[in-house]
């Protein structure tokens, strides 16, 4: 056991206090991550398991597994749960409240009690979520669409319209701390043009964050109110208007895609990065491009209503705007691309989710061009058309990069290696698996399955079958991770202070970090990714 | 195996060759642009692998490669804009002559009435080539109109009516969904939509009963709920002559001017104070829960068949006071 000698050696974060006090008291980032870490993960597992209930369901065309009412529990339990309480808090909450002070060389975020009350509000936002499903669920698809949310569910509505409004102030307390801090708290010479693009882009989530965010919490408020008290605000038949509901869903929750993706393009770019051994390609396009995305994407949300009896002309807009938006994210990929000319690339497990982030996103993009193209959104529009859209790009994409970056600054956090052979075959089956599952869903989307169907005619089967298949690979690329992080907190190699040899400040403190970060306060006097300057390992170092 | 398997599909409308027209084009291009860059990745992962002793060349960036890459790309989506834009303009303006179904969705079934005056649930028979109007409006929360083979889709909404149109090319039989979800049994809210050469539709038509055509239901309605006591058709009555009034635009008590299409006439029966055309008294009753879905169509039918047809229209009716139409 001489290992857990060395660790307990140098003081860090995590052996500086023990007892389950010091963690739920704490405001470290750190800990707090973890403790957002530990929270998201049950969240994803229940939003998964509820994911392999449909896909099982649709292993047949007739609705034989579960009711009809349970499934429709399951796909909207799902989207809510992956959503709201993984998705959006996932890259920001976890590695972004790790990692933001430390890129900047701060001690902490600038105001550590506001970010474990942002905690707090999750926790009680999970609980009562967690409540509303174990006494009956929710039925409402995540979308919550009046007037059938309001005057026609018999589900727990109102109790997952308030868990949701909670956690989105956790995420207006996490964007706020955020940008204040990248604001206030620099280290010396840490300059705006100096800054990671991990802090860009988690700047401009947190922009949305921030301004979004109230926009769905009031608009859940009214769904409330409706329901409770009989209001008429998007009820037709009490003078409510049931499209003033869809404006103001989509207000948030088209940019909420960008709450989802621009993390994971954070981590994108400084994994490829680190592994091509070069600056990004591009630096300044790379950054402008995610403040351009952040706000391009509030003007878009209307491409979600083209079939939903909208204006003619309104429609024209939303849709040449919504080609707008493809630019700065097209930008991005060719830029991570170029990036790797001329590299020293290295085949660690961050770095194949990075190249499966590429190819999910650009085929997630890509249809995207599809469904913004008016004449053919009308025909694939709530088709599995949408469903595989979005899941290349909130799976494919978001997810990709989640677990990319988790296995980027798992030896910062733990100060342990994962084992990198299983990395590398997680890494395989997610990309293979997730290809299984989603591509033939763009078939069926085209071909005419509508989304949220329980029961599907016999022609559709042989697809959904095969999508069901590769679901089940998926999953075990999921646990796997789950297992082997577990096994290496206590048994993984020890960890140096900067495995991987890469730029940024939060690899020049010790891993796992001291509780204030940095021994002696830093001052930057070098460019971001100023890896001419650091010279590349001989060898990438892996546990075999 | 591949009859259980298809890959693409039926188009069996006129509307359907466009949308796939341009689907193919993005296809085309999506797949040039993922294997250019997939194929990119691979060269550069290969060629540039980590070796012992060879360090990465710095290359700061271009901007005039970032300019280009850039501008090409957002000038191909504004022709993928454009495109769109024009199958889409095509889609949602219905031809004036085309004939007339009225569409009342509710959990979880259609029911759809010919302005012949046919009914049907669950099921639409069309004659091929014809052009086809649908109006439809929802009893309860909101439900889409979905037919893939012709590659149309609307939602339905309560409160409202939207409009679909289609020109089937293809006699067949082909699937009706609901596209939005509306609850408990919406994977069973669906239905088929017919295709039949005109002849067949025609014996098809005449086979199915003795109802009376949409707007004359509407007719006697309008008598038994008294509305025709003020709307007379000799500019006497206390409330506004309907006759010619459909399609027109109409001057309002508050200033606005609107025109006269299905969602006026609708408002102005069931919530009438709101919509008082100038000159005339906020007197007419209050329809809002007194009338159904389906009787309001009948009425919406009815004061529609009291305007001189489209120009270049077909059949319809005549100017007089008292309407003709098709009679059993």
């Amino acid at each position: 056991m001489a290992t857990v000698a060395v660790t307990a050696e140098r003081e860090n974060y995590l052996n500086q206090e023990y007892g389950i006090r010091s963690w739920l008291l704490t405001t470290d980032h750190k800990r707090i991550a973890l403790l957002y870490l530990a929270s998201i993960t049950f969240f994803f597992f229940v939003g998964g398991f509820f994911a392999l209930l449909i896909r099982l369901e649709l292993l047949t065309p007739a609705g034989d597994l579960v009711q009809a009412d349970t499934y429709n529990k399951l796909f909207s339990m799902h989207g809510q749960v992956m959503i709201f309480f993984f998705l959006i808090p996932s890259i920001p909450a976890v590695l972004g409240n790790f990692l933001v002070p430390l890129m900047i060389g701060a001690k902490d975020l600038a105001f550590p009690r506001i970010n474990l009350l942002s905690w707090y509000l999750y926790i009680i936002a999970g609980t009562i979520y967690v409540h509303c499903i174990v006494t009956g669920g929710v039925d409402t698809g995540w979308t919550f669409y009046t007037p059938f949310s309001t005057a026609f569910s018999n589900t727990r509505v109102i109790e997952a319209g308030i868990a949701i409004f909670i956690a989105g102030f956790s995420s207006i307390l996490t964007g706020l701390n955020f940008v204040v801090t990248i604001h206030r708290m620099r280290a010396p010479g840490m300059t705006w043009s100096r800054l990671p693009l991990f802090i860009w882009a988690m700047y401009a989530t947190s922009i949305i964050q921030l301004l979004g965010t109230p926009v769905l919490a009031i608009t859940l408020l009214l769904v409330v109110f409706e329901r409770a008290f009989n209001l008429g605000i998007f009820d037709p038949t009490r003078g409510g208007d049931p499209l003033l509901f869809q404006h103001l869903f989509w207000f948030y929750s088209h940019p909420a895609v960008y709450i989802m993706i621009l993390p994971a393009m954070a981590v994108e770019s400084e994994v490829v990065a680190c592994f091509t051994r070069k600056r990004i390609f591009g630096y300044n396009f790379v950054a402008m491009s995610s403040i351009a995305i952040a706000v391009f994407g509030f003007l878009v949300w209307a491409h979600h209503m083209f079939t939903a009896g909208i204006s003619l002309y309104s429609a024209l807009i939303f849709s040449i705007l919504s080609y707008l938006v493809a630019v700065p994210s097209a930008i991005k990929v060719f830029n991570w691309t170029a990036t790797m000319y001329k590299g020293s690339i290295s085949f660690t497990t961050p770095m194949l989710y990075a190249f499966g982030f590429i190819g999910l996103f650009t085929m997630g993009g890509l249809t995207g061009l599809f469904l913004a193209a008016l004449g053919i959104d009308v025909h694939v529009h709530d088709t599995y058309f949408v469903i595989a859209h979005f899941h290349y790009i909130m799976v494919g994409g978001a997810v990709m990069g989640y677990l990319g970056g988790l296995h980027f600054w798992w030896p910062k956090i733990s100060g342990r290696m994962y084992p990198e052979g299983w990395g590398r075959l997680a890494a395989l089956l997610v990309f293979a698996g997730f290809n299984l599952t989603f591509f033939p869903q763009f078939i069926l989307g085209y071909m005419g399955m509508p989304r949220r169907y329980w029961q599907y005619p016999p022609e559709f089967q042989v697809l959904n079958v095969l999508s069901t298949a590769g679901s089940t690979i998926l999953a075990v690329g999921y646990v796997l991770p789950m297992i082997y992080f577990l096994w290496s907190m206590r048994y993984g190699k020890i960890a140096n202070d900067n495995p991987w040899d890469a730029a940024g400040l939060e690899w020049k403190t010790s891993s796992p970090p001291p509780t204030f970060n940095f021994e002696e306060a830093p001052e930057v006097t070098w460019e971001a990714y100023n890896y001419d300057e650091i010279p590349a390992p001989a060898e990438v170092p892996v546990e075999r | 195996m591949f009859d259980n398997f298809p890959l693409w599909p039926i188009r069996a409308s006129t509307g359907a060759g466009n949308v796939d027209a341009l689907f193919i084009f993005l296809l085309a291009l999506s797949g040039l642009m993922c294997a250019a860059i997939f194929v990119m990745i691979l060269v550069f992962a290969t060629k540039y692998r980590r070796r012992r002793g060879v360090e990465a060349e710095q290359i700061e960036g271009s901007s005039a490669l970032e300019i280009t890459w850039s501008v090409i790309p957002l000038g191909i989506f504004m022709v993928i804009f454009a495109w769109g834009a024009v199958i889409y303009f095509h889609e949602r303006t219905p031809p004036r002559a085309a004939s007339e179904v009225y569409v009342v969705a509710k959990q979880w079934m259609w029911k759809l009435q010919h302005q012949e005056g046919a009914r049907e649930i669950n099921e639409l028979h069309v004659p091929v080539g014809r052009d086809v109007k649908l109006i439809m409006t929802s009893q309860d929360v909101i439900h889409s109109f979905y037919v893939p083979a012709f590659r149309i889709k609307q939602d339905v909404l309560p409160g409202r009516y939207t409009t679909a149109w289609f020109r089937a090319t293809r006699p067949g039989v082909y699937h009706l969904f609901c596209s939005q979800y509306c609850g408990t049994m919406h994977s069973g809210m669906i239905g088929q939509v017919t295709v039949m050469e005109p002849a067949q539709y025609e014996a098809w038509l005449s086979g199915g009963g003795t109802a009376g055509s949409l707007a004359a239901s509407g007719d006697s309605l309008f008598q038994q709920l008294g509305c025709s006591t003020c709307h007379r058709s000799d500019a006497q009555g206390r409330g506004p002559n309907l006759v010619g009034l459909f399609g027109h635009p109409v001057h309002l008590e508050d200033g606005r001017t609107v025109t006269a299409d299905e969602n006026y006439i609708r408002q102005c029966i069931l919530s009438p104070h709101t919509n008082i055309p100038s000159g005339f008294k906020p007197i007419m009753p209050i329809f809002q829960g007194l009338v159904s879905e389906e009787q309001l169509t009948a009425l919406v039918a009815y004061i529609k068949s009291l305007s001189p047809p489209p120009a270049g229209g077909q059949g319809g009716v005549s100017l007089a006071p008292k309407p003709q139409y098709p009679k059993e």
